[in-house]
């Protein structure tokens, strides 16, 4: 029978009620190909180290939990293979430039505060629209292709973890927030590009961004949050500059007039809510 | 509940550098702070070093007889080679911050194409005139002086 | 409202520098190669040059103004580099007037030292 193959995990360990900083600790385990980094953390908390602590949920990188430092660059834990990493060590430390609450577990919070700050929402002078809707909004592929690639952010806040300027300044929003307002500010149903601009004009808008691009190279979910923040600013000099065009939120769709039950077809049951 | 404050955990100036081996365009934009604060030092000292040419040709000869010899010499290419540098890699950084150079959103299909990789041929370009430029200063710099 | 401003004035200086500084780097830098704006001898800090360029309207103002849009552009990356490190409010105000008053206080001192280069060199 020959030896399974071992990895030894390298984990930042991190107790607040101990009084010790945060350190180092080596666990080795077997692993198959086809293993995950979230996989094997789940062995080890079986088998080595049941205080260990970390966030994960559904496994397969549309919940945004599991982001972490893994070997030096930060991803989500279940989308990383073990055997892909190809070394004996894997350091697994919490996602740098947040507070680290326990273990591998951050305090996202300053994040999610930056987020609600640029108000990543439709905002229309029509709002009961927005709340009791009548029909749904008029938007053409061409529109939806403006914003969709900046929808599909889990909010995992690997982005924040490799931007230099999160790295020293706390003031700064990061590459998730600026980039969800502006998939807002691009969304042709919305209108609240004069109500983001009031908080975008200041130091919680994208000026301290110098493109270095690492939001962009980590995202585990290709959304491209340089490419955003560079629309979002090309957007905001052209406003300065009085040269932007704002457009319209889009319209309702209008009612069909015409509408004939076919033969044979009953009515629908009444609404039950 | 979170009952403690947490333990910081920023990168601090290490993530400006570096912090771990990601994406060329990290080094551009640091060698872009590194170049920028080199000239603003050169430039500061620059203004009171030519101010001296408003006081006649001596108080001019003598201003620029500090400032010469060999380690000024390779220290004035270096400023060079540093506006090199900044001046291109600053022409690519307009280009991609008003939004030219890094393509229009895409539907991501893994693997992905970012901005990142939409703008490399011009990082490269950029990177090629700045050497350019370089060589040409310094060949003037060294050989035909 | 001002980071919006003077982020789009950044750039604005950058390119006004890329021209003006460009030119002045040939004159100075590339003059074996190029050898513009070098009337008087072949090297270009020789007093005869530089008494040729400061009677020039051109250079002066041209001077005056990349003086003004090198010393906004240096200072506010500088601000920028300063202000990522996270200092508190109140060295945040007093790093804006610090800055603010050093960089016109040079603006004046080099305006005023490329206009009394030019007199000086009329009467030449």
């Amino acid at each position: 029978m020959t030896t399974p193959d071992t990895v030894t995990y390298r984990l930042r360990r991190y107790d607040p009620a101990s009084g010790q900083p945060p350190a180092w600790e080596d666990i080795t385990i077997p692993v198959t190909p086809g293993m995950t980094v979230l996989d094997g953390l789940k062995v080890i908390k079986e088998t080595a180290s049941p205080t260990l602590a970390w966030r994960s949920s559904c496994r397969m990188g549309v919940c945004g939990s599991c982001g972490m430092f893994i070997n030096g660059r930060p991803q989500l834990a279940c989308n990383t293979q073990i055997k892909e990493l190809g070394t004996p060590v894997v350091t697994v430390a919490p996602l740098p430039n947040f507070r680290i609450i326990r273990d591998l577990v951050p305090d996202l919070r300053p994040m999610f505060d930056a987020h609600a700050a640029l108000m990543p929402h439709i905002i229309r002078d029509d709002m009961t629209e927005v709340f009791e809707p009548t029909g749904e909004f008029l938007q053409t592929p061409e529109e939806l292709e403006h914003f969709l690639q900046f929808t599909y952010c889990i909010k995992c806040g690997c982005c924040m973890s490799a931007c230099p300027t999160m790295a020293t300044d706390p003031a700064y929003s990061g590459p998730m927030p600026l980039a969800q307002a502006h998939r807002y500010n691009a969304d042709s149903r919305d209108g609240g590009f004069g109500s983001r601009r009031r908080v975008l004009a200041t130091e919680k808008g994208p000026w301290k961004c110098h493109y270095a691009g690492e939001c962009s190279q980590v995202c585990p979910k290709g959304v491209d949050p340089a490419r955003a923040i560079q629309l979002m600013k090309r957007q905001l000099v052209f406003d300065y500059l009085k040269l932007f065009k704002h457009p319209c939120p889009s319209k309702v769709a209008p009612k069909p007039t015409e509408i004939k039950r076919r033969e044979g077809v009953p009515e629908a049951p009444a609404p039950t809510l | 509940m979170i009952d403690n404050q947490g333990h910081p955990n920023r990168l601090g100036v290490w993530g400006w550098l570096g912090g771990g081996k990601w994406g060329a365009e990290r080094y551009l934009y640091t060698l872009h702070r590194l170049t920028g604060l080199g000239l603003l030092l050169y430039f500061l000292l620059h203004i009171f070093v030519t101010s001296a040419r408003a006081l006649g040709p001596e108080a001019w000869k003598a201003s620029m007889g500090r400032v010469t010899g060999p380690i000024f010499t390779v220290g004035e290419f270096l400023v060079f080679a540093a506006f090199a540098f900044h001046a291109a890699n600053g022409i690519r950084l307009v280009l991609i911050e008003l939004g030219w150079a890094i393509g229009k959103p895409i539907e991501p299909v893994y693997p992905y194409r970012t901005s990142v990789h939409e703008q490399r041929p011009l990082a490269i370009g950029v990177m090629v005139v700045a050497g350019l430029v370089a060589l040409a200063g310094g060949l003037d710099f060294f050989i035909l002086h | 409202m001002r980071d919006q401003r003077l982020w789009t004035w950044h750039l604005a200086a950058g390119a006004i520098i890329l021209v003006l500084l460009g030119l002045h780097m040939i004159i100075m830098h590339l003059d074996v190669l190029v050898g513009i704006f070098n009337p008087g001898s072949p090297h270009p800090t020789d007093w005869v040059n530089v008494v040729a360029r400061a009677k020039a309207g051109f250079f002066t103002f041209s001077y005056i103004v990349l003086l003004g849009a090198a010393l906004f552009h240096g200072l506010y990356g500088f601000r920028n580099i300063l202000f990522e490190l996270g200092p508190g409010a109140e060295l945040k105000k007093a790093l804006n007037v610090v800055l603010t008053l050093g960089g016109l206080g040079l603006f004046a001192f080099g305006t005023w030292a490329a206009w009394a280069a030019g007199a000086l060199a009329r009467t030449l």
